[in-house]
């Protein structure tokens, strides 16, 4: 089923009448999200991503704005009557109840015509339990389960009811390094194995980037840009959304461009056709730099960090807004172990965005 | 090792309050075997040198005297009465101030009240509030002088006065007025535990349970309750401990006749029982503590056994 917001707002009144302001914690929030697809809301702590979630849920009421279940406008429908499934950041399971009881919860809610015999709720109980791996773990207490498992089974009771939707908040963050690319992993085939629409609100880009159909990068409230992981890494619409999205960061340099030419300090490091004289903001991603002996750009350097496949350099420029630049390159290029790295740039991968907005300025690649 | 040569130190640290519990607890509950088994034991008489047979004697007789009977069957149906209806009125009210927001402090103060009250005063307060000054009821030529607040409210409503705790008014009336002070006098307590256990069951089981389409009741009965069972249990357990301790109540109310004019002793409690013996039958008063004593135990046992059963942490 597909989601469609429509001007989504949220505003958070002031707790101190006196002195506060409101907060506006989502801010004319339009999108329509396609059937079937996994969405990652991603975004810094604070940035309304979570609040976006819990108005799709019902649990929290918009201030503006719609929203629509498929051609359906539940904006006034509450949680109880949506039917999403969602789990909740620390899981929130009964600790009184059994991973069965737990599971078989939001079924024996149902009323009326949806009413199912006690058969029929056990058999959607242990294949949702089989669908997220916890089947042999029916008779233990939450209390008694890992974090990935009480992941498993918070999972399991959102999906029992098959919901429309499948809303995940933080759903790793309790986990630990290993578990959690685990976890996401199985995330991901649990929603490609029954085409759940399924958002899910991360702040690790990493996360969202590797499972997502497509990304929704937040900040203040305010949409950054939405498309596909590689798409909005490839193409950053502003420098939040360049900075936010790579590990390691993006490079930052103070920049000017002069006659069609990139300088950063006095070196003119590419030709950027097409972009009026101004100081600009320069992002290069790590994987945008190829030493070069007699590159323009010469950086002091900082260290080499050998990792296998591929080689980090730790260097340093005046330039830079951060004291160390970052670059990742292949391990079979050599990189003098003298006071100085020098680099050609690869174009696709230097970004260039406005001293006064931030907003991406395009240049033409050659 | 370190700690056993600091353990001389950690028993000075503790002798203070080793030696007053030894004073005031350990050598009071020794003694008061001790007296139970010695029978007819009387302090006046054993200052005098009498010596008495060591036996059971005591527990037989008190075993055996109706008023003692009737003392305990008094206070085990308040005790039966007054315990869950006041946990169950308890955790309506409760759950009501846990869901209000505004005014929410200013009525957890007011219901706090009565628990920072005297029980006499509050018993003095109930009484008048029972009362009935006038003459003796049933006739036709009897006039009622005036009534207390209850009566005034059952005749505007139409009724007929009733005689709650005067001279000539019934057991089943008194009971009633016993249970209505003890239920409300026990509330605060209760309130105020089970509302901290309320705010302290994590919102997010109400937020998860509303997404899952859940009933209000089915809310109460399936989350609310269950994560509350240890509160209820404590609440229970205490409750039955105090119920079972009852006596400055009925002091209250009846003053220290234990019972209206006219049939004193007719409400008095165990407690009440072991202090009017306490003066003249110290054996007797001991043999009667003990078996309180006895009682407590066993219905706490029960009751532990019961919410480990019934409980969830």
């Amino acid at each position: 089923m597909k989601i469609v917001l429509q001007n989504l707002t949220k505003v958070f009144p002031s707790r101190n009448k006196k002195a506060g302001e409101e907060v506006i914690a989502v801010n004319d929030f339009t999108f329509e999200i396609p059937d079937g697809k996994l969405i990652g809301l991603l975004g810094p702590s604070g940035c309304g991503k979570s609040t976006t979630l819990y108005m799709i849920s019902g649990l929290q009421k918009p201030t503006g704005g719609k929203i629509f279940f498929g051609d359906d406008d539940v904006t006034e429908l509450s949680a109880e009557n949506r039917g999403v499934g969602l789990v909740f950041q620390n899981y929130a399971l009964y600790p009184h109840m059994t991973v069965k009881q737990n599971i078989l919860f939001p079924l024996q809610n149902l009323r009326g015509a949806d009413k199912l015999s006690k058969e029929e709720m056990l058999e959607r109980a242990l294949y949702a339990a089989r669908l997220v791996q916890i089947d042999n773990l029916m008779d233990r207490k939450p209390s008694e389960l890992s974090g990935g498992q009480q992941q498993r089974v918070a999972i399991a009771r959102a999906l029992v009811k098959m919901p429309k939707v499948l809303l995940l908040d933080e759903p790793l963050s309790n986990l630990d390094a290993r578990l959690r690319l685990q976890t996401r992993e199985e995330i991901r085939r649990i929603q490609k194995e029954t085409g759940i629409t399924t958002i899910f609100v991360t702040h690790d880009q990493e996360e969202a980037m590797s499972i997502s159909d497509l990304i929704v990068v937040m900040k203040l409230g305010v949409v950054q840009q939405i498309g596909q992981p590689q798409e909005v890494y490839d193409d950053p619409q502003n420098l939040f959304v360049a900075k936010f999205l790579g590990t390691p960061p993006i490079n930052v340099f103070d920049g000017k461009v002069e006659g069609g030419r990139l300088y950063i300090g006095d070196a003119a490091v590419l030709d950027v056709p097409g972009v009026a004289d101004q100081e600009v903001t320069v992002g290069i991603r790590p994987e945008g730099f190829v030493p070069d002996e007699n590159g323009p750009l010469v950086c002091r350097l900082n260290s080499v960090e050998v990792m296998g496949r591929d080689v980090s350099v730790v260097s340093s420029h005046p330039a830079a807004q951060t004291p160390a630049i970052r670059s990742i390159i292949n391990a079979d290029c050599k990189v003098n172990s003298g006071e100085t790295v020098s680099y050609t740039l690869k174009p696709h991968k230097v970004l260039l965005f406005s001293k006064t907005d931030e907003s991406r300025i395009y240049f033409e690649v050659k | 090792m370190v700690e056993s040569k600091h353990k001389w130190k950690a028993w000075l640290y503790l002798a203070p309050a080793i030696v007053l519990l030894l004073i005031f607890t350990v050598w009071p509950i020794i003694n008061t075997v001790r007296m139970s088994l010695l029978e007819g034991y009387n302090s006046m008489s054993a200052v005098g040198g009498a010596t008495y047979s060591f036996g059971i004697g005591n527990f037989k007789q008190v075993l055996e005297y109706n008023y003692f009977l009737q003392c305990l069957g008094n206070t085990m149906l308040l005790c039966v009465l007054t315990v869950p209806l006041s946990t169950i009125l308890a955790l309506l009210i409760a759950v009501c101030l846990n869901a209000i927001k505004p005014l929410q402090r200013l009525l957890q103060t007011i219901f706090f009240l009565p628990y920072v009250t005297n029980s006499i005063a509050i018993g003095m307060v109930f009484a008048a509030m029972f009362n009935m000054v006038g003459s003796a009821f049933g006739g036709e030529n009897e006039i009622i002088i005036t009534a207390g607040i209850i009566n005034n409210v059952i005749e505007f409503f139409g009724g007929h006065a009733v005689n709650w705790i005067n001279a000539g008014s019934s057991y089943a009336a008194n009971v009633v007025v016993m249970v209505v002070y003890i239920v409300w006098n026990a509330l605060p307590f209760k309130i105020l535990i089970l509302l901290g256990g309320l705010q302290s069951i994590n919102r997010q089981y109400y937020d998860a349970a509303r997404v899952d389409g859940t009933s209000r009741r089915r809310v109460f009965t399936r989350i609310t309750v269950p994560l509350l069972s240890p509160m209820l249990a404590y609440v229970v357990i205490t409750g039955f401990i105090g119920g079972f301790k009852e006596y400055s109540s009925i002091v209250g109310i009846f003053g220290e006749d234990m019972g209206p004019a006219g049939a004193p002793g007719r409400l008095n409690t165990m407690v009440g029982f072991i202090y009017d013996s306490l003066s003249t039958q110290q054996g007797r008063a001991s043999a009667a503590a003990l078996i309180l004593f006895g009682i407590i135990f066993v219905v706490t046992m029960i009751n532990l056994y019961v919410s480990k059963k019934k409980t969830h942490y």
